[in-house]
């Protein structure tokens, strides 16, 4: 039972961790709260869901769609309602975000309904027993392993290329970065395309897992992959992933003895943690130069 | 230890910032009514002393004590409110208000209205903040700023921006005051008017301590000067006397004429 | 007045004194808060339930309903604005989201059912009144040795302390205070609507309450109020405008307000933008702050 819990709680923070990439990616470089990339989110789901449903493409071809989709919608969005706002003050491309996000959740209700819909399995689902400790469905184990599949391509990424490098040094100093020679524009871009192409990852696993897509289902996801986010250290991408699997643990446990409260787990263990380290788990502090 | 002349006594300050030590054992005393000069090479730790002095880093070692006060835990708003005023080597004005209002933001410290007091603007109110605008514009007569008065500090040029923050501090009626690099970025003749004022703070009996880099203007004004290099006290004594102090000008030289 | 038109300039009352209150915190003390709803729900559910099982009358009700918000801003506050920026964003955004929990599951709230049947006892002459009165107390504050002290921490958090402005103390002063008006904000619109629900008072309602502060221009009054007059009449007014806006109209909201942002990102009237300008400079006459003085 206990190690069950524990898969349970793997398999739903590894896609907050997901979710809380493309928010502290996008952070470390423009130090924005990307608040659309919950509908980025909810987006994946959906074009997973149409590519399964209507052009019945097996599911790692949906899956690869819905992140190419996914990461078409974050680069728009960035060029569209934040690079305009590149030279404003913190707060406008804030509310951009929140602009952006009202605007795709409400396209979806229209285009989609507010129902919510199944998603197929055009694929078998077994459980799969674990000696006599616990037993883990083929769900849990593909969003597991897509998981760690996309995060370990992404930690070489960004520590093992010449394109890392550049992402690392623009979140660094934008400016030596650009002095450098380093195409700014093109690096908040494709930071914006990687995020967003694991958001819709992210939507399309849950979807899956929870059977359930729907034009909403990004809120409280999108707010939790945020949490993951800060948890960790915002702007720190190994935070990210820790934040995330201890989110995910730490809110299936808790539910297990206060199931009403599940969704204010979260946000307590948010609030503990940054009065304790302000900077999150990972996060390092930064002294104010005086 | 504490003997009435000095206003402020620092014993063996040491700082370390995460391993690196930016002040190893420095000792300050700085006597009423006196103007001290703290001269180094950049990153001597002349700022960091600033910061232990105004409660805005708390000293790894070592011991302040103000007015026979130690300084401990102290935050930086009970310590303006003791009597030590700064400027910062940065400007940092409140940009977008006034120039009088940057000045009666000095006087918090010195001034009472609260909420209530706000919302329903008592005559006590009234008298205070009539006193308040008052004494900022003596203040702001003080370093000639009056005339610009309702312009937005963010507006005014770069030499009255540092005159403005001189007045801001004047205006917490320090008893010590000290000025981060006031001369930075001055032209000669901004430098001169300067000195006369600092001579004129000086003469109303206000205690300076300074961060300059301009000789010509520490040689000038300072009754004692006190030299850090990579974080230690190398000397402490008259102009004359560090003018020509062996380690002074090794600091400032290099060691290239001197072999260990 | 057709009972429509009543009941949106009662709204944008409501409105006007959530982003006031909200600008107070966010636009001069510089303190950014996405959980502003939050205090508009406890004073909201205090006054309801205080004039239900005490039998209070209204407006004692509606006052401490404005108490209880600010007692709560004070222990919200205390904690969490030793945090800076974004970190304080979200973690007013994390009690938010606890309060909505918690009301969603106590008895005493009428959880997920939420509290129905209250007095109709908000009216238009009360919302203007205690409008006027809200701006009246902000623009008194901010005139003040305490708005200037709120104003020089946005400005320079670190000099404001070398000015001897402890200012642990004052931004929790100006939460307090934004919760309290938000507090009697909130009593007014349960005593309008007479049905409360936990999701009335959420992160979209938060939200909603930034960009009325932020569209009509952080750290101006007039501005908030401008920007809640238009938050809440734009989609009333995409509404009527035709049929198929209507069934659209909270996509254009939302295009809407990336639009406007990027138009002027500063707000409709800038933080230097003061109507005092048409008594003084526009009209000839001299200001009187420090010229009376010479």
């Amino acid at each position: 039972m206990f190690f069950e819990q524990i898969i349970n709680g793997l398999a739903l923070g590894s896609t907050y961790s997901l979710i809380a990439l493309g928010y502290t990616m996008v952070y470390g470089i423009l130090e924005l709260i990307n608040f659309a990339h919950s509908e980025i989110y909810m987006t994946g789901a959906f074009i997973g869901l149409t590519m399964v449903t209507v052009y019945k493409v097996p599911f790692p071809i949906a899956l690869l769609i819905s992140m190419a989709g996914s990461c078409i919608l974050g680069v728009c969005i960035e060029k569209a309602a934040y690079k305009p706002l590149r030279k404003a003050n913190r707060i406008a491309p804030l509310i951009s975000a929140i602009g952006v996000s009202i605007f795709l959740q409400n396209l979806a209700l229209i285009i989609a309904g507010p129902q919510a819909r199944a998603f197929p399995k055009n694929f078998k689902v077994t459980t799969i027993q674990v000696g006599s400790l616990f037993k883990i469905s083929s769900i849990q184990l593909l969003i597991l392993l897509v998981s760690i599949v996309l995060m370990i391509g992404l930690h070489f990424l960004i520590n093992k290329t010449k394109i890392g490098q550049a992402i690392r040094a623009t979140a660094q100093d934008k400016e030596t970065a650009q002095l450098m020679g380093i195409k700014i524009d093109r690096i908040i871009s494709l930071t914006f395309a990687i995020g967003s192409a694991l958001g819709g990852a992210a939507g399309v696993l849950v979807g899956v897992y929870f059977n359930s897509v729907d034009p909403m289902m990004g809120f409280f996801p999108g707010l939790k992959g945020f949490v993951a986010a800060v948890l960790g250290g915002i702007g720190n991408i190994p935070g990210a992933m820790v934040g995330g699997l201890i989110l995910g643990l730490v809110e299936v446990i808790g539910a297990v003895y206060m199931s009403q409260y599940k969704d204010a787990i979260a946000f307590a263990v948010l609030i503990i943690i940054l009065l304790l380290k302000p900077t999150g788990l990972l996060g390092q502090k930064v002294q104010e130069k005086v | 230890m504490t003997t009435a002349t000095n206003l402020l006594e620092g014993q063996s300050l040491s700082m370390v910032f995460g391993g690196l030590s930016a002040l190893d054992s420095v000792d300050i005393n700085i006597k009423k009514g006196e103007v001290l000069s703290l001269i180094g090479p950049n990153g001597a730790g002349k700022t960091t002393l600033f910061n232990l002095l105004t409660g805005v880093y708390s000293p790894t070692r070592g011991k302040i004590r103000f007015k026979q006060r130690e300084l401990r835990n102290m935050k930086p708003y009970d310590i303006t409110k003791m009597g030590i005023a700064r400027t910062f080597q940065n400007i940092r004005l409140f940009g977008n208000m006034t120039v009088l209002d940057n000045v009666t933001i000095g006087q918090h410290c010195r001034t009472k209205t609260g909420i209530f007091g706000a919302i329903f603007k008592t005559p006590s109110v009234r008298t205070e903040e009539k006193k308040t605008r008052e004494k900022a514009m003596e203040v702001l007569k003080l370093v000639e700023l009056d005339d610009v008065w309702d312009e937005k500090a963010k507006n005014l040029p770069y030499g009255k921006q540092r005159r403005l923050e001189m007045a801001r501090a004047l205006a917490t009626d320090p008893e010590l005051i000290l000025l981060d690099e006031p001369a930075a970025g001055m032209n000669p003749q901004e430098t001169n008017e300067l000195i006369g004022l600092i001579d004129k703070l000086n003469d109303m009996g206000k205690t300076v301590l300074l961060i300059e880099h301009d000789m010509k203007l520490v040689m000038d004004i300072s009754q004692r000067i006190m030299v850090l290099d990579y974080g230690k006290k190398i000397a402490d004594g008259t102009p004359e006397e560090v003018r020509n102090d062996e380690k002074v000008i090794k600091a400032y030289l290099g060691d290239t004429h001197k072999g260990e | 007045m057709n009972a429509y038109y009543l009941q949106i300039l009662t709204v944008i009352g409501i409105n006007i004194i959530l982003a006031a209150s909200l600008n107070l915190i966010s636009g001069y003390t510089g303190q950014l808060s996405l959980g502003h709803a939050t205090f508009m729900g406890i004073g909201a559910y205090s006054a309801t339930l205080i004039s239900i099982h005490l039998g209070l009358p209204f407006i004692i009700s509606l006052i401490i309903g404005g108490v209880v918000a600010a007692i709560f801003g004070f222990i919200i506050g205390v904690p969490t604005l030793r945090l800076k920026g974004d970190y304080l964003a979200i973690a007013t955004l994390g009690f938010g989201e606890i309060m909505k929990n918690i009301n969603l599951n106590l008895k005493i709230t009428g959880g997920p059912m939420g509290l129905r049947g209250i007095p109709q006892a908000t009216n238009i002459y009360i919302v203007i009144a205690a409008v006027v009165l809200t701006i009246f107390a902000i623009n008194r504050i901010i005139n003040s040795r305490v708005g200037k002290s709120f104003i020089a921490i946005r400005e320079d958090e670190l000099a404001a302390e070398a000015m001897g402005i402890n200012t642990t103390h004052y931004k929790i002063l100006s939460f307090v205070i934004g919760a309290f008006f938000a507090g009697i904000a909130g009593g007014l619109y349960a005593f309008f609507f007479r049905y409360i629900h936990p999701s009335n008072f959420g992160f979209m309602k938060s939200i909603e309450i930034l960009c009325m502060v932020v569209l009509g221009g952080m750290g101006n009054t007039y501005g908030a109020v401008l920007g809640a007059i238009i938050i809440t009449v734009l989609p009333e007014f995409l509404r009527t405008v035709s049929p198929v806006i209507s069934q659209y109209r909270m996509v254009f909201y939302g295009l809407l307000l990336v639009i406007m942002m990027i138009v002027r990102p500063q707000g409709i009237l800038s933080q230097d933008f003061d109507f005092t300008l048409f008594n003084h400079g526009l009209l000839g006459y001299k200001k009187k702050k420090g010229g009376q003085i010479q």
